[in-house]
């Protein structure tokens, strides 16, 4: 691939349709629609495609076999396939690529498509369709994948004449890249993919109605620079937009010269480094003290790449209500979607960072920026104030699951990949892994998509194979997708998987302490607890032929975790068997005001009660 | 999004003559919760463009949303609010009368204030036909009432900007 230098800023990745309009133009040639996918596939500089055959699929992974530039995986479930493109494209900014057959095969992507839209995951989708002479007819495994996947995805298509396939490719990773990333699919009836027909390179792409405004309006970055500067009590509240638009190099920047306190979501962790040391931490659900009330007290949110995401503003109306909104975003509709902004900013998020710090950085040395040295001290107070931390489990001989996840991070470092599941132990993996990088923590953040860690992780390492990437996993999610150590086995991927075995849908479970007087109704999955071992992750790890190892003692933790750092050559698996009633803490329970975070279980911080306020 | 007062608003809406825009743009529609009144598809001067006629009944704050989210489908090529004032809206209707030799004079009668057609007349029955305003599509409906109505069909509402100006003009320019 060759990198196109954008005016101003570092190396990025091109688009698929810059690849496609760059390569020298392929001459035209006689073949069958199957061809056509997969020179299409070579052309727009796909390295890796995970997916499964089946009939409809079937003309497709003929030629594909005697591709030299496109990898296949075979996985062994299409949500597999589905998370580890979305896995690959989250660690490598490029897009991913899953396919599958008609019928059940794409039904089984739907999961990963749904993931991928909520969290703006570029990710093509190919599927096969049945003879489009039997479409309609309930012929055998036909669905309507288009139908089904058009609330979940940013665009779809069924193609039924080959000579539509280059075209559509080209499209599909288009529009999958650009404007606000996300899933396309490409549904491909049988009969296409047999056909003949003509194949050159490029096509010209057909979108009138595809236009993403990149550059921001210069009199709404003058606005957003004024209300910067009257500010007295600003935070930037960075999103995953941030990392999208590969924006933490100018982000870092904008932080260093206003001296401005940041946040990053659960979707931006990484996006500044954790270090810094304006960072506050995460806002939201689970966020730190300092986070949730620094956005609680400021008189000014400049939202980048984020979506108010009521994971984030708890009760919408209480939500940071002292506070005017600049809100950035490549995506119009998400602007005044939930809060309105008082200066919407429709761009790219890198662009609006290198406008805006260019509109400020000239009034800033000469010493006209805004002055937030009384607010920096308050909210370096809070940071101090209330650490994130977890107390030790009543039983000593018990592992803190906290423990665990803080152990991995600080013996592995910031250069490894971190990839999570769904639920407290996501959480714990955010709070308690230092991130120092973009892209180097993955999760389902919108969907909530338990069963996303191992297969992700899984793409993540195809896709930058020297990086060590961690599958940080609970017990319940690692038990929905975990055949997928059967594909890092036999393809080579050598992930580590770490199981935060709580023998519980723990998540669930502290909520049923909360909130329903500690019934547990169904939450108990029999995998640690009281000895019954349902299944034995150590023999199944082994079962499949990856290491297993089991750790049960704190003392152990450290050295189980070296262990597994020396294991390259196949994947690792370990079981830690991890303290039941370790809970997720601070929390705003659900449907309340952000004013309500608690520190540990019916703690609240004291700062609230009037008088450390300074007004 | 708050209590704040719902209105009507007409949005025309050009898309690419393509199968199943019509799906993505309905689906869009009701899986956002927004309320629509009525919708009408139909050819525009141009092949490869059609035009959907849509009204919805927001507050203002949806109404930005809900044309936001029409934007981003990449087969709508342009969404543009028609204001009453500033535009020509009619819908037509096809209503079934009831009515024999003494009372069809008086609905005859009737369909020729409203300047409405008589399109089929049989022994027991005519189909008027009218094109209007919603109100006076009401008003009709009222009058033709008591006769008997047997059977009463109506499109949805098209709208047109009035003065020289076209909305279809570069609509399929290229990004």
């Amino acid at each position: 691939m060759t990198n196109v230098q954008a005016p101003g800023s570092a190396a990025r990745i091109p688009t698929p349709a810059q690849v496609a309009h760059s390569a020298a133009p392929v001459a035209p040639r006689q073949v069958n629609g199957a061809q056509a996918l997969v020179l299409a596939l070579e052309e727009v500089g796909v390295e890796v495609v995970f997916g499964i055959p089946g009939g409809a699929i079937l003309p497709a992974y003929d030629p594909l076999l005697d591709s030299t530039k496109v990898r296949h995986v075979l996985v062994r479930h299409e949500q597999g396939a589905g998370h580890a493109a979305e896995g690959y494209a989250s660690a490598t900014g490029k897009v991913g690529v899953c396919m599958a057959t008609s019928g059940p095969g794409a039904t089984n992507l739907v999961t990963a498509l749904a993931d991928a839209y909520m969290d703006s995951v570029p990710v093509v989708a190919i599927t096969g369709q049945v003879h489009s002479r039997t479409i309609g007819t309930d012929a055998f495994q036909e669905a309507d994948i288009r139908g089904i996947t058009m609330p979940v995805t940013k665009h779809n298509y069924l193609v039924t004449d080959p000579a539509d396939i280059p075209r559509a490719i080209a499209e599909a990773f288009h529009i999958a890249a650009t404007g606000r990333p996300g899933p396309v699919l490409v549904d491909i009836s049988k009969d296409a993919m047999q056909a003949q027909t003509t194949f050159s390179w490029p096509p010209t792409l057909d979108l009138p109605g595809y236009r993403p405004v990149t550059r921001p309006h210069h009199k709404q970055i003058r606005a957003a620079a004024d209300l910067i500067k009257a500010a007295k009590k600003p935070v930037f509240y960075v999103g995953g937009g941030v990392i999208r638009a590969r924006a933490s190099e100018s982000l870092r920047e904008l932080v260093d010269l206003t001296q401005i306190p940041l946040v990053t979501t659960l979707m931006a962790r990484g996006a500044v480094p954790d270090s810094h040391p304006l960072h506050l931490g995460m806002p939201g659900m689970h966020g730190s003290v300092a986070a949730v009330t620094a956005l609680q007290k400021a008189d000014l949110l400049i939202a980048l790449g984020t979506r108010f995401d009521d994971r984030v503003t708890g009760l919408l109306s209480s939500f940071a209500p002292e506070a005017k909104v600049i809100h950035a975003d490549i995506d119009p509709a998400e602007i005044s979607k939930n809060r309105v902004a008082d200066v919407p900013i429709v761009g790219d998020c890198d662009e609006v960072i290198r406008e805006l710090t260019t509109a400020l950085r000239a009034d800033i040395e000469e010493g006209h920026g805004g002055d937030y040295s009384a607010w920096r001290e308050r909210t370096a107070g809070w940071v101090s104030s209330f650490p994130l931390g977890y107390s030790p489990p009543e039983d000593a001989t018990a592992i803190a699951p906290q423990y665990v996840i803080e152990r991995i991070g600080e013996l592995t470092g910031p250069e490894a990949t971190y990839v999570a599941g769904v639920g407290q132990h996501q959480m714990w993996a955010a709070q308690f892994v230092k991130y120092e990088r973009p892209n180097a923590w993955l999760n389902s953040g919108g969907l909530g998509t338990m069963g996303y860690s191992v297969p992700a992780a899984m793409g993540a390492k195809a896709g930058q194979p020297d990086r060590v990437v961690w599958s940080i996993d609970g017990d319940g999610c690692f038990q929905m997708t975990n055949q997928e150590l059967a594909t890092c086995v036999i393809n080579n991927i050598p992930i580590k998987v770490a199981i935060i075995n709580n023998s519980s849908l723990g998540m669930v479970r502290q909520w049923q302490t909360l909130f329903y007087n500690q019934r547990y109704s169904n939450t108990d999955l029999h995998t640690s607890a009281a000895g019954s071992r349902v299944p034995d992750f150590v023999k199944l790890a082994e079962a499949y032929g990856c290491v297993g190892l089991r750790c049960e003692k704190p003392e152990d933790v450290d050295a189980t975790i070296k262990k597994a750092l020396e294991i390259n050559d196949v994947p690792v698996v370990i079981d830690f068997v991890v303290e039941r009633d370790a809970m997720v803490w601070p929390m705003v329970p659900s449907g309340v005001s952000n004013d309500m975070v608690t520190v540990a279980r019916a703690m609240t911080p004291v700062f609230d009660r009037e008088g450390d306020d300074g007004e | 999004m708050s209590d704040a007062a719902t209105a009507r608003h007409t949005l025309s809406v050009l898309v690419e003559n393509k199968p199943g825009v019509l799906a993505r743009i309905a689906g869009l529609i009701s899986r956002r919760g927004f309320n629509i009144d009525s919708l009408a598809v139909g050819p525009t001067e141009h092949d490869a463009v059609s035009r959907m006629t849509i009204v919805v009944d927001v507050e203002e704050l949806a109404l930005e949303q809900v044309t936001k989210q029409l934007n981003k489908l990449v087969e709508v090529l342009k969404v543009v609010e028609l204001d009453p004032s500033a535009s020509v809206q009619r819908e037509i209707v096809l209503i079934k009368v009831r009515c024999d030799a003494t009372t069809r004079p008086e609905v005859i009668q009737l369909a020729e204030v409203f300047r409405c057609n008589v399109v089929d007349i049989s022994v027991d029955a005519v189909v008027v036909e009218a094109t209007g305003t919603r109100t006076k599509l009401d008003a009709l409906r009222d009058v033709l009432e008591p006769y008997g109505v047997r059977e009463l069909v109506q499109s949805g509402l098209v709208a047109v900007g009035r003065g020289g100006r076209s909305i279809t003009d570069r609509s399929r320019r290229t990004a």
